[in-house]
């Protein structure tokens, strides 16, 4: 006898519960990284599918930039209270204040470079092996190569050429002492898939992912939130406008869209007919053509 | 609507990377940013459009060299389908990439430049295709635009390719004309191709069927986690958690817990917060048993009246995938879904040339070798055979020194 595959949505969220269990199963210290970010907020959503009606085997971790919108450390912080979960923050001022980074000048100044220190620190600090985060590999050309089990040296660099080759759904996640193992259950998601996801689940996310009206700035041709951050000078014209974030980083590197998606269903009609794909609305991988596989070399998500 | 997840064989001078970069252009899957990038980008055809191949093209290293050196997923969706492509090359020193994005696919493209024909390389992809147990293969002969579209050209390649399927035990094998170049029955029928009736590629992958076995004979879950909250209100709680690997198990059916044997029946089927009847293969489940048994991560729930072979010693074929050579002396791990064991080569039979498919003797297995051998585990291992189980039939070998995946296995026999 036979019968037709799951369902999409059915068949990715199996596979990505398969994959946290994986790790549970295999690693002595997991930790999940939580950005705040819809991809992440999903994970802790497939994470309570995975171990509930026990408690998650691992702790979230925030690396909290000093730059994050006010609107996702209050989601953070409700969240936490409702799944009832440990909560780990690492701070990027404190990595700046032990002289370990230094900040940024000028107009463009952006603290997205420094999380990476704070973030090694943290995993050495906690000696977690295992990191699972939320990329996705439609996300950007270098991650359309990345494992779901991602090995990070013990200077948390990643490197292309030595990637192990993941066969069915077996995972290795053999490691040596000091290296840790990034993981990333929803790597087959689109950003399609993800809405969908979040609307079918119901699953409740950070008012900025919603149009609202907002002082805004236009910056290399993009809206930025206008915020003290910014290192706003009287050449900064500040409007207000209909807008929402399509991703969630920090104010400094997350540029906005004018929108009028108040609803997720909205949102879900927006990202059908857009012809901006997600990053397009992050500053940070526009630098050069090959941003993204540098800064994953670097130690980055 | 479900996901297809594909394929795509054969070389950069066969225009595979052209090829994807079509199917994605072309169903419009490409958005506007990434086509500025490709635009403001210095790569062109010939006749100055725009190079499609750099689509696929991720890494640095590789567009400084120009080829593809890595496995690269790819994914796009239309109305009918979502679709996952695993993009591997297809040099010779590449061989396990292509296991590797095999072992996941439902389909293989074997791409064959309409000028060249069945060549070694065609060879060489289409054993691996036969190897991994691909359900469906097409093959999309390319270039169509050089050789005027002739349709004998075509016929004769079509022949080639028949005799060496039938060899392979290839079944469901797709013939499409195209020019990736070109655009055409990639997406859209071509109108210069009117002497083929079939449809375009595009078409072909939307509608061809794939399906699950969702028999209870090879009803199988590997336990990846037990569930123990131990608060006061769940004191007695235990959920065996893992993912249905192949067949379907319904509340009430007798299960077997192996390798120890003990029989249960399923209480309870959970989904979070949903309790479905049944759980069948590809879902992500909660399982309760009436009888308290000790089971732990490794061992497999399967039908109770329809047991897997339960072995040490296992016939398997083997693709070997570092670059350090196999060690018949070394005790390497061996990884079986969610069971982890030591392991040893114990005999070698042969290895295939695959190029000419020749069985030949070897002492040892280099990088990207072939071929058949005898393992043994230091547990039992609890497995199906590959060909009629693929969920359960395969297992990797990893090097404890290094931790590296050496090996890919699918095993075909019992060895006694």
């Amino acid at each position: 006898m036979s019968k037709n595959k799951l369902d999409y949505l059915d068949d990715l969220e199996a596979e990505a519960i398969y994959i946290l269990r994986e790790v549970a199963g295999q690693f002595e210290k997991p930790a999940l990284l939580f950005s705040g970010g819809k991809d992440s907020i999903t994970l802790v959503r497939l994470a309570e599918k995975a171990f509930r009606p026990g408690k998650f085997p691992f702790p979230l971790v925030h690396i909290d930039t000093g730059h994050n919108f006010p609107e996702t450390i209050t989601y953070r912080d409700d969240m936490i209270k409702r799944i009832g979960e440990k909560l780990i923050v690492g701070y990027v001022q404190d990595s700046i204040d032990q002289g370990k980074v230094v900040e940024q000048k000028g107009k463009n100044a952006s603290r997205n470079a420094l999380q990476t220190v704070t973030l090694l620190d943290t995993i050495a600090e906690h000696k977690f092996d295992a990191c699972i985060g939320g990329a996705r590999r439609d996300e950007e050309k270098a991650r359309a190569k990345e494992r779901i089990f991602s090995v990070r040296d013990e200077f948390g660099q990643w490197d292309p050429k030595r990637q192990r080759p993941e066969l069915w759904n077996i995972y290795n996640g053999k490691i040596h002492k000091g290296e840790n193992v990034r993981i990333f259950p929803i790597s087959n998601w689109t950003e399609l898939d993800v809405w969908n996801y979040i609307r079918r689940e119901k699953i409740a996310l950070p008012s900025i992912y919603f149009a609202h009206e907002r002082e805004v700035i236009t910056r290399n041709g993009q809206l930025m939130a206008a915020a003290k951050v910014l290192n706003m000078d009287a050449e900064d014209i500040i409007e207000r406008k209909n807008v929402r974030f399509r991703t969630v980083g920090d104010m400094t590197c997350t540029a906005a869209v004018e929108s009028y998606a108040f609803e997720i269903d909205d949102i879900i009609n927006e990202i059908s007919e857009s012809k901006i794909s997600e990053r397009g609305a992050r500053l940070d991988d526009k630098v050069s053509e090959a941003a993204m596989e540098d800064r994953k070399k670097g130690g980055y998500f | 609507m479900d996901i297809l997840k594909f394929l795509t064989a054969g070389s950069v001078d066969d225009g595979k990377s052209t090829l994807i970069g079509r199917l994605l252009y072309d169903s419009e899957s490409i958005l506007l940013d990434q086509l500025e990038a490709l635009q403001s980008s210095n790569r062109k055809n010939d006749d100055g459009t725009i190079d499609l191949a750099i689509l696929t093209d991720g890494l640095k290293a590789e567009r400084e060299q120009g080829i593809t050196i890595d496995v690269a997923y790819k994914y796009f969706q239309t109305e009918k389908r979502k679709f996952i492509i695993a993009d591997t090359p297809g040099h010779i020193q590449y061989t396990r990439n292509m296991v590797t994005g095999a072992s996941n696919a439902d389909l293989a493209i074997i791409l064959i430049d309409a000028r060249k024909g069945v060549i070694e390389q065609t060879i060489r992809h289409s054993f691996l295709v036969s190897l991994l147990a691909l359900q469906h293969v097409v093959v999309a002969v390319n270039k169509m635009d050089m050789v005027d579209y002739d349709e004998a050209v075509f016929n004769n390649i079509v022949k080639d390719y028949q005799a060496m399927a039938a060899k392979l035990k290839l079944n469901e094998v797709t013939y499409i004309p195209v020019s990736a170049l070109k655009g055409d029955n990639i997406v859209h029928k071509s109108d210069r191709i009117t002497w083929y009736t079939g449809k375009s590629l595009l078409d072909h992958l939307e509608t061809v069927s794939v399906s699950v076995d969702d028999s209870t004979d090879h009803a199988r879950m590997p336990v990846q986690w037990i569930i123990r909250p131990q608060t006061d209100e769940l004191h007695d709680y235990r959920g065996y958690a893992g993912r249905v690997l192949s067949g379907s198990f319904k509340v009430n059916d007798r299960v077997t817990v192996l390798p120890s044997g003990f029989n249960s029946t399923i209480s309870q089927i959970e989904l979070f917060d949903q309790e479905p009847e049944e759980a069948s293969a590809g879902m992500s489940v909660t399982l309760h048993l009436k009888d308290e048994i000790d089971i732990s991560r490794g061992d497999i729930l399967v039908n109770a009246e329809h047991h897997p072979k339960l072995s040490q010693l296992i016939e398997a074929d083997l693709c070997w995938m570092d670059t350090k050579p196999m060690d018949t002396s070394h005790t390497y791990l061996l990884q079986h879904n969610s069971k982890t064991t030591k392991c040893r080569i114990q005999d070698i039979l042969y290895k295939v040339n695959i190029n000419t498919l020749e069985q030949v003797a070897t002492e040892s297995f280099a990088l990207n070798d072939i071929g058949r051998i005898v393992i043994k585990t230091a547990e039992p291992l609890a497995f199906d055979l590959y060909q009629d189980n693929k969920a359960n039939g395969g297992a990797i070998i990893i090097d404890s020194r290094t931790n590296l995946t050496v090996g890919a296995l699918m095993f075909r026999a019992v060895a006694d």
